[in-house]
């Protein structure tokens, strides 16, 4: 809401000292947050000037200036070139002498031009920021009327003008409805200085009535399908202006408010509505009553039905969108009732006779229509949030006033007034309360007399009399909100009242204790969960992975891109409705998915070396879903809805992914580096599992995409947890082609596991071992075997023959060729012996040995190399 | 092993004169011409010659005292003394010669094998963390101090918790301020989470009251990517509900908050505001880190903290402002209010405790929401929000594993 500051100091009492800033700052403190000042923004000479010659010169460019004398007030004319032809001799201008700034920081100076030196400007409308159009120069008699009377060359246009008036502009939250006007913005703005209403706030509507009998164009209520239970229309009034002169143009300061407001003035009838709904709140209609048929019928749109609005769009209406309609048993639909009028009977040029329509509607009908219809405007947006509705007649009466005073005509005596005001709540307010919520004592003449100050009805409470002799009513106010404030329903709302016309900065600051056991029935602190993530964050980081955050959305082709099958339960996405790129509506079911376009734009930026890593959740819908339902909110859902609201809600387990391309160790003094491959990819995934104390391993899976047939496994986890040979993810090499689909660097590398396995297979803290200090034996062994035997399962089955003098063993030469024969290698490994409670004898030693080779060779045909 | 064989060395006599036990000269003499030969060794294998040549198995003294157990009583005893005490002389100059020529070698060795460590290596590049996570864990951190607890929740969620629970009527005009994607259908009642407050919902419906949780997450909302927004950006939520909690104890949060967060010294204020699931309602300000609240800032200074040179863009700003040197220019980081917001918070309102089973008239609790994005910008001098989504590796380098 836009409000010039003039017009607010007519409401209410505005410091004459304030400037817009200190304006806007005023309402802040109410919770009217400043979104803009603008106006103001004319300085320097900026005078009347009389036009005393204007003598057209034709130019090369085909153009004709005028060379023009002005007499701006002083002893000699200045001589100015301007190029617009819409004044004449002996016109009051307006004229920009340099040294001016206008709007846009266009500052004026005396400039040669056309053969002449032009000494300021004669102004438009747009040059002063006064209109959007440029409709030529300003001639101040045509614009300003009977205020132009009386001005003299010489004489400050800024002030005649009013272009030092600016504007500030707030935001209205949606409780506050009534602050779409000058009339709330003028309460609020006494609250925020902390004066009484009673004499520093002048209300618009008090004192206005419209006439008491009913008019000649009556007004039925029909509406048959209310929403929710509430009728379309709680009141509407109707009033007929008659014989208004369509000659008669909107007067110059009214004119000059709505723009701004920022409303476009149209004609006087429409702008006399525009004006009293930014004065109080209150949207209205113009109607072209000679167009209108019979009275108005507020109903329900019928099947089928179909209307064009004033803005020249047809529409197909809904059967809930709430009309306006004319004509027997309203028969034809004139406007859509709260959001915008229809084209049939609207005002024009010619219109003598106004039929003006002033109503209050259900918040939740017109905020469903305007939104079904795409049709958001200043009407539908006070409707939604609610306008006062004892002020109808009132705001019509003014209205009516403005429309006579300017354009003439007569108003007919009586006004149709059907429906009434609603209920207003009796809110029963504990005295305690206020001091309950907010923390500061207040004394509770304070809590009334601020409650009053709101426009609230305040009976009962401390010292009042108890109606029925009891003692309980004094602990408790009767509280009956003021029509315009349709949001206070509930105690704590009130409190807010209290909280905010007290000042939010007199509440301390005390930082309250959450005692053990407090914080929530065995919770405390990070949760094992979140520990054991940060941790991985961390290992990853010092491994040499950057971390990222990519957005999750992506296109139905990347499945392709990365070659998963027709199949695959990864294609099973969620879409967004409205999605921000209509090309990446779905919900991402794997990282890799969207990381791999930060690794592509990390390249695109001259990068070589890039590992990337990406903690976050991937959208896995179960195939058959169920809608979520939408419970009531007025008491706990009962345990069955709860359950299927949260049974709605698809499985989001928590993954990381990386992807790595170029070096792992980059290329320097020392020698060409390393690049990376598929095993920095394993290593990593390993790394993951060691991290959260669950131990993996690594199987080769020919068949998952996206990687490469040849290069990738699986991770699953290892023997000895409860959960043994769950499938965590995959590792490896991305294959070639979907490569190529990505646009990635050859041979990239990449890993994604579900971390959900992980984190629920955490071990509590580590239990912890004696450490043996009796010395160890190493052994030496190598071993032959086909050459598609994993070394894994070698390592396996030496660890299991060679039993618990086993400490370690670890792979440490991979032959192949000739002197292993085609198609075997050799794996030798080294194997690190130790008791717990003796020093080992050589020959236990080689007993281990002997055994662990022997399981192996049972278990994966190995032969001892040599032997 | 085999013996090495000697070095020829100039003091080795190939032909030793004996020496008798008996003849204190001889001795003297074959000692002198020990001490000698040692001191005249220039390295370890010459000490290591002389040795054998005047105290080994067959050099003059150890022949000489094969020879005491022969002689008489009393001219046994006088030798014996006067060979050991030839002999020690000699071994402890071969000991002394041989610590010097050792220490000698040792420094040489140490010369030799100098290195330039200066040259730089990568054997271990180091990776980063995101800065949004990092603050995200500062933040946690500060909560779990003071006792509470750590919870998640889900991206996609039930429209019931994201907004139903939350007290946004459905057809409130709260709800289309929210800027909400749906998941299609919109039938089926979810979205992308606009707020991490659903988690209050959940936990209030899984905890009951008392409850003090603090929650992190990404939220989601239907703003194009610019400098300024992002669709996906960070949240930290806090909830507090227990018996005598009130809006001061919410302030006491928020300052202790604000202080773990942007350092000692820092100072909010609230504003009334609006939102459905709290009553009263708050803007949350911080006096802006940058200009200290004043609104200014010295020329050429108008990046946040820690910045480094100026922009061109603000160069050219600087030079359009026109100010005489010394005076300040407008701050950018608050828009020269001297306040930046940094969220929404408020006293929950009575129906989301209500929906969640917790009975508004024993308990009161605050709630409040933060952004990290924002947080991030002004607090490390983020010029542009892109730079915290494109996953530009250069970008988080700059930020390692601290924030």
């Amino acid at each position: 809401m836009r409000v010039p500051v003039s017009w607010l100091a007519e409401v209410t009492d505005v410091d004459p000292a304030a400037s817009a800033e200190d304006v806007a700052a005023v309402l802040v403190r109410v919770g009217l947050e400043e979104e803009g000042i603008s106006g103001g923004d004319v300085a320097g000479p900026v005078v009347v000037g009389r036009v005393l010659t204007a003598e057209p010169e034709p130019q090369k460019n085909g153009k004709t200036i005028r060379w023009c004398s002005v007499d701006v007030g002083e002893a000699e004319p200045r001589g100015i070139v301007c190029g617009a032809h819409n004044f004449g001799v002996g016109d009051l201008v307006v004229v920009s002498l340099p040294g001016a700034v206008l709007p846009g920081g266009f500052a004026i100076a005396a400039r040669k031009t056309y053969g002449h030196v032009s000494d300021g400007m004669i102004c438009s409308s747009a040059e002063l920021g006064l209109g959007q159009d440029a409709d030529g120069i300003i001639v101040l008699p045509e614009l300003l009327g009977a205020a132009a009377e009386g001005a003299r060359p010489g004489d400050d246009a800024k002030a005649l003008l009013g272009l030092e008036d600016r504007v500030v502009e707030v935001n209205v939250t949606p409780d506050r409805g009534y602050c779409f006007s000058v009339r709330g913005l003028g309460r609020e703005h006494a609250h925020g200085r902390q004066l009484d209403v009673a004499t520093a706030f002048r209300d618009p509507v008090v004192g206005v009535a419209g006439p008491a009998g009913p008019g000649s164009r009556g007004v039925v209520l029909a509406d048959e399908r209310p929403v929710d239970g509430r009728p379309g229309a709680r009141r509407v009034t109707a009033r007929v202006v008659r014989g208004v002169d369509p000659g008669r143009p909107t007067p110059w300061w009214l004119r000059r408010r709505l723009v701004q407001a920022g409303v476009r003035p149209v004609s006087l009838a429409v702008d006399v509505t525009n004006y009293v709904m930014l004065l109080v709140g209150q949207p209205l209609h113009a109607y072209d009553a000679e167009r209108l048929d019979g009275g108005l019928t507020v109903r329900r749109a019928r099947e089928g039905e179909r209307l064009t609005t004033l803005d020249g769009v047809e529409r197909a209406l809904h059967p809930e969108d709430l009309v306006i309609a004319d004509g027997e048993d309203g028969a034809r639909a004139v406007g859509l009732a709260g959001v915008m009028g229809g084209a049939s009977t609207e005002v024009s040029s010619s219109t003598r006779d106004v039929v003006l329509e002033a109503a209050v509607f259900d918040p939740v009908s017109v905020a469903r229509t305007a939104r079904r219809h795409r049709l958001p405007s200043e009407a539908s947006r006070r409707f939604e949030r609610g306008v006062d509705d004892a002020m109808t007649a009132a705001a019509s009466q003014l209205a009516v006033d403005l429309l006579v005073e300017h354009g003439g005509g007569t108003a007919e005596e009586g006004l149709t007034d059907v429906g009434a005001p609603a209920e207003r709540p009796t809110i029963a307010l504990p005295v305690g309360e206020p001091a309950r919520l907010v923390g500061v004592d207040y004394a509770p003449e304070r809590v009334r007399s601020l409650l009053e100050q709101v426009g609230c009805a305040v009976s009962g409470g401390p010292g009042a009399p108890d109606p029925t002799g009891g003692a309980a009513a004094s602990d408790a106010w009767s509280v009956v909100p003021p029509s315009w404030r349709p949001d206070l329903l509930q105690a704590a709302d009130l409190v807010e009242e209290v909280a905010r016309l007290d000042g939010y900065d007199r509440i301390p600051s005390v930082l309250p204790r959450a005692l053990p056991g407090t914080a929530g029935a065995g919770l405390g602190g990070l949760s094992p969960r979140r520990r054991a993530v940060r941790s991985l964050a961390r290992a990853l980081a010092e491994a040499g992975l950057v971390e990222v955050a990519s957005y999750p959305f992506v296109a139905p082709e990347r499945a392709d891109a990365l070659g998963l099958p027709e199949d695959d339960d990864r294609r099973r996405a969620l879409r967004v409705a409205n999605p921000l790129r209509e090309e990446e509506p779905l919900l991402r079911t794997s990282l890799l998915a969207t990381l791999v376009d930060v690794l592509r734009r990390n390249t695109g930026r001259g990068a070589d070396d890039v590992a990337l890593v990406e903690l976050g959740s991937v959208v896995l819908p179960a195939a058959d879903r169920a809608p979520a339902p939408r419970p009531g909110t007025a008491e706990r859902p009962s345990a069955q809805e709860e359950a299927a609201v949260r049974a709605a809600v698809p499985h989001q387990p928590l993954h990381v992914a990386a992807v790595l391309a170029g070096a792992r160790v980059p290329r320097g003094w020392e020698g060409k580096g390393r690049v990376v491959d598929a095993r920095d990819a394993v290593e990593l995934a390993l790394l993951v599992g060691e991290v959260l104390g669950v131990s993996l391993e690594a199987v080769a899976d020919p068949g998952r995409a996206p990687f490469h047939p040849g290069r990738c496994v699986a991770l699953r986890v290892a023997e000895g947890s409860p959960a043994a040979g769950s499938l965590v993810g995959h590792a490896g090499e991305l294959a070639p082609r979907a490569v190529s689909a990505l646009e990635l660097p050859a041979r990239t590398v990449a890993l994604e596991l579900d971390l959900e396995v992980l984190l629920g297979e955490l071990a509590g803290p580590p239990r912890a071992a004696a450490v043996s200090t009796y010395p160890v034996v190493k052994q030496d062994v190598a071993l032959v075997v086909d050459a598609g035997v994993p070394a894994r399962d070698v390592e396996r089955a030496l660890r299991r023959g060679a039993g618990p003098l086993l400490e370690d063993v670890r792979l440490v030469d991979v032959y192949v060729g000739e002197q292993v024969g085609e198609d075997r290698r050799s794996l030798a490994f080294s194997l690190r012996l130790r008791a717990h409670d003796r020093t080992l004898t050589a020959a236990e030693a080689a007993q281990v040995r002997e055994a662990a080779v022997a399981t192996a060779a049972q278990v994966t045909g190995a032969v001892l190399r040599g032997a | 092993m085999p013996d090495p064989t000697p070095e020829p060395a100039p003091n080795r006599d190939p032909d030793p004169v004996a020496v008798s036990p008996t003849d204190a000269e001889q001795v003297e003499a074959a000692v002198a011409e020990a001490l000698s030969a040692v001191a005249a060794a220039g390295d370890l294998d010459e000490l290591t010659a002389a040795a054998r040549a005047h105290g080994g198995d067959r050099s003059p003294l150890s022949l000489a005292n094969r020879e005491i157990g022969a002689l008489p009583g009393p001219a046994k005893a006088e030798a014996g003394r006067r060979m050991g005490q030839a002999r020690r002389d000699v071994a402890e100059a071969v000991a002394e010669r041989r610590a010097v020529l050792e220490a000698e070698r040792d420094a040489a060795v140490l010369v030799t094998e100098a290195q330039d460590l200066t040259q730089p290596t990568s054997r271990r590049p180091r990776g980063a963390r995101h800065p949004l996570g990092l603050l995200v864990e500062e933040v946690e951190d500060f909560f779990t101090g003071l006792g509470w607890t750590v919870l998640e929740g889900p991206e996609v969620e039930a429209e019931w918790f994201n907004f139903d629970a939350l007290n946004f009527g459905p057809d409130h005009p709260a709800r289309q301020m929210q800027d909400t994607f749906f998941v299609d259908p919109p039938e089926d009642g979810l979205v992308l989470r606009t707020h991490t407050s659903p988690v209050q919902a959940r936990a209030l419906l899984d905890h009951g009251a008392p409850l003090y949780v603090a929650v992190p997450g990404r939220v989601f909302r239907t703003d194009e990517l610019d400098a300024t927004h992002t669709p996906v950006f960070t949240q930290v939520e806090g909830l507090a509900v227990d018996e005598h909690l009130t809006m001061a104890n919410l302030r006491g949060v928020l300052d202790a908050m604000a202080v773990a967060v942007l350092g000692e010294g820092t100072t909010t204020r609230l504003r009334p505001a609006f939102f459905p699931f709290t009553e009263p309602s708050a803007e949350m300000d911080v006096r802006c880190p940058v200009c200290a609240g004043t609104g200014e800032v010295a020329p050429g200074a108008a990046r946040g903290a820690g910045a480094g040179a100026p922009s061109a863009a603000e160069e050219d700003a600087s030079t359009r402002t026109e100010d005489p040197a010394g005076e300040g220019v407008p701050c950018r980081t608050c828009g020269s209010t001297g306040w930046i917001e940094w969220g929404g918070c408020g006293m929950v309102n009575p129906h989301v405790l209500r929906a969640a089973g917790v009975d508004p008239e024993r308990y009161s609790g605050f709630a409040f929401g933060m952004g990290i994005e924002r947080t991030l910008m002004f607090r490390n001098g983020v010029e542009d929000m892109r730079d915290m989504v494109e996953g530009d590796v250069r970008f988080s380098r700059q930020f390692g594993t601290e924030v």
